[in-house]
């Protein structure tokens, strides 16, 4: 299959500069600066309507940007559509694949439509069933299947060309947790064969599960970028997590904590269904004053851990607002209060 | 932000780079023929329109009004009937193809569609090859039902089959304005009402059901010109021998190429443009 032979510089196998696209008076993407490097996956984060979706449009030819420009392996989006074409898989929000057709029909068809010989479109397309396992249902159709076995296929059918670059817009929106799970093991594996991934989404948790870079977008507008730990590095702040080899223990060291009023160390809690004492930390050198404390107190501990804050919290540090489904659910408890 | 400002206007893709080959074309638009077909498969439903209609038109015209109209000689009307409802069959499945269109364009399949290297024609050009098979289907269906109920061929299989084939090829036409309609309009609902709209007139003021000869001046000057009708007079020119066959052949082609050669363009610029 075709790979790209020419690359842009420097081996990025996404480059967009100053991408906008309108929708009247809508700037649904106003001015997006973005670069993937060549087998990395890039997280595209924001929340409903921040415009990852048209972004996504754009770069796969569905959309024309009104300015700026996009390489994607090494091809202009605008001028080298066709050639683009071959080298790009999406898989979007909503399953594109054929309801009607068997998920073995579907992988077939695409082979077919990618100019492979029958002989390969079939090997394929059954190659591609045992992987994704889908096997036991290749001749049922389609629409008789699961939300994560359609998006399986979905997958499958992105991937038979073996595209350089994999577009995957909210890939596990609406799954089940026990599915989008299912999801991402395929994400990874894609990845770890060498895909280029660029892949939007607006939860906080699938971004870190399998990105490494990370571009947070509102609004049309990139708002944050680096790498995932950077980022939310910046946002300042971390949990230090102690297990006391006693559990029974934990209030006591929680007062103990706060007793010693260490500089700059927040309240302690005790997580009594975990076992756990929770220490709000800024710097490594609290982190050492809190342990340190403890062993001068003579409490045994049989575990400690630090925890970067979740990105929900990046994102309000970032924008000073909460992502929208944060305040959909903030709404919804005020309803229920 | 700055970077957006100074960034070139929107450029057109570059003519003749990468362009599809002729012969992966054809193998593209046979891949996406298969898909249609085999959608029939899984949905025989959507078969019956196209097996039933001739066979509840025949019944409904020839025993209900065919009597009527021809004054008692049900077996003359039955050789009127049954080449002017080679015109109608067409009409017909062709508007059921605007409503499928709308429907089966806006699902996400067609995205997939159009990220892929394949000329976005072949998507159209895959779904009119299949209508137009079965219109062939619906034409035999009602084929079938004038010789059972004395369909009287006075020429030979050849002419029968040059009014099948004109038939189909009007069809076709016709199945590029459906899809430019299905393609411009946001609802299946929109496509079914304006098409309604367009039809009822076209095919009831034509020679389709019922010679001209008893309508008001003004409406025959508009059945003279209905394209319709011109199907009509040549499907049943060629099946029975009498009247012109080359006048009534040649305005239909032309309305046929004519109608083409403006719908089809459109239709693909609008599937391309698709957002």
């Amino acid at each position: 299959m075709t790979r790209y032979e020419h690359t842009t510089s420097g081996g990025n196998a996404v480059e967009v500069r100053g991408l906008v696209k309108h929708f009247g008076d809508t700037k649904a993407v106003d001015g997006v600066d973005l670069t993937v490097p060549e087998g990395t996956v890039l997280g595209v984060l924001g929340p409903n309507g921040a415009g990852k979706t048209t972004l996504v449009r754009c770069l796969s030819t569905l959309l024309v940007p009104d300015a700026g420009t996009a390489m994607v392996a090494g091809y202009d989006v605008v001028r080298q559509p066709r050639q683009l074409r071959r080298t790009i898989g999406l898989t979007g929000q909503y399953a594109s694949v054929d309801e009607k057709l068997s998920g073995w029909e579907n992988l077939y068809m695409i082979g077919r439509l990618l100019d492979l010989p029958r002989k390969d479109a079939r090997a394929r397309a059954d190659a591609m069933l045992e992987r994704f396992s889908l096997t036991d249902a290749a001749k049922r159709a389609a629409r008789t299947y699961s939300g994560g076995m359609r998006r399986r296929l979905d997958l499958a059918a992105s991937m038979i060309g073996q595209p350089a670059v994999l577009y995957l817009d909210e890939p596990t929106t609406g799954l089940d947790p026990r599915t989008r799970n299912e999801v991402w093991d395929e994400v990874k594996r894609m990845v770890s064969e060498g895909s280029t991934v660029l892949l939007t989404t607006q939860y906080m948790e699938e971004a870190e599960q399998l990105a490494d870079d990370l571009t947070v977008i509102d609004q049309g507008k990139v708002i944050a970028e680096g790498r995932v730990n950077e980022l939310k590095a910046k946002v300042g702040g971390r949990t230090l997590q102690i297990r006391p080899t006693d559990p029974e223990e934990l209030h006591r060291m929680v007062g103990a904590i706060a007793q010693a009023g260490l500089d700059g160390v927040g309240g302690a809690t005790a997580d009594v269904e975990e076992g756990l004492v929770n220490v709000p930390i800024i710097s490594d050198e609290q982190l050492t004053a809190v342990i340190g404390l403890l062993g001068e107190r003579g409490f045994a501990i049989s575990g400690i851990d630090t925890h970067l804050p979740s990105l929900d919290e990046v994102f309000l540090a970032i924008t000073g607002q909460k992502t929208s489904i944060a305040e959909t659910h903030d709404a919804l408890e005020e309803v229920a209060a | 932000m700055s970077a957006a400002t100074v960034s070139s206007a929107p450029v057109k893709a570059l003519p003749g780079e990468g362009r599809i080959g002729l012969r992966a074309n054809l193998r593209h638009i046979g891949a996406l023929v298969r898909r249609n077909a085999l959608q029939i498969k899984q949905d025989p439903e959507s078969m019956f329109d196209a097996l039933l209609m001739p066979i509840v038109f025949s019944l409904l015209f020839v025993y209900v009004f065919g009597g009527a109209v021809a004054q008692g000689d049900r077996s003359a009307y039955v050789n009127y009937f049954i080449p002017g409802m080679m015109a109608m069959g067409g009409l017909n499945i062709a508007m059921s193809v605007g409503t499928g269109v709308n429907d089966d364009f806006n699902k996400g399949v067609m995205d997939r569609f159009r990220t892929m290297p394949i000329a976005r024609s072949s998507v159209l050009i895959a779904k009119l090859i299949v209508e137009t098979g079965r219109m062939l289907v619906s034409t035999v269906v009602l084929l079938v039902m004038g010789f059972i109920m004395g369909f009287d061929l006075k020429t030979g299989p050849v002419e029968l089959l040059a009014a099948v084939a004109l038939a189909l090829f009007f069809g076709s036409s016709l199945t590029w304005i459906f899809m430019l309609l299905g393609l411009s309009l946001k609802t299946p609902q929109a496509v079914q009402g304006l098409g309604f709209l367009v039809i009822m007139p076209l095919q009831f003021g034509s020679s389709i059901f019922a010679p001209t000869a008893t309508m008001p001046g003004w409406l025959q000057s508009f059945t003279k010109y209905n394209p319709l009708s011109q199907l009509a007079d040549g499907a049943r020119a060629l099946t029975s021998g009498h009247g012109a066959v080359a006048h009534p052949v040649t305005m239909v082609v032309i309305w046929a190429l004519a109608i083409t050669v403006v719908t089809a363009p459109l239709a693909v610029a609008k599937f391309r443009n698709k957002t």
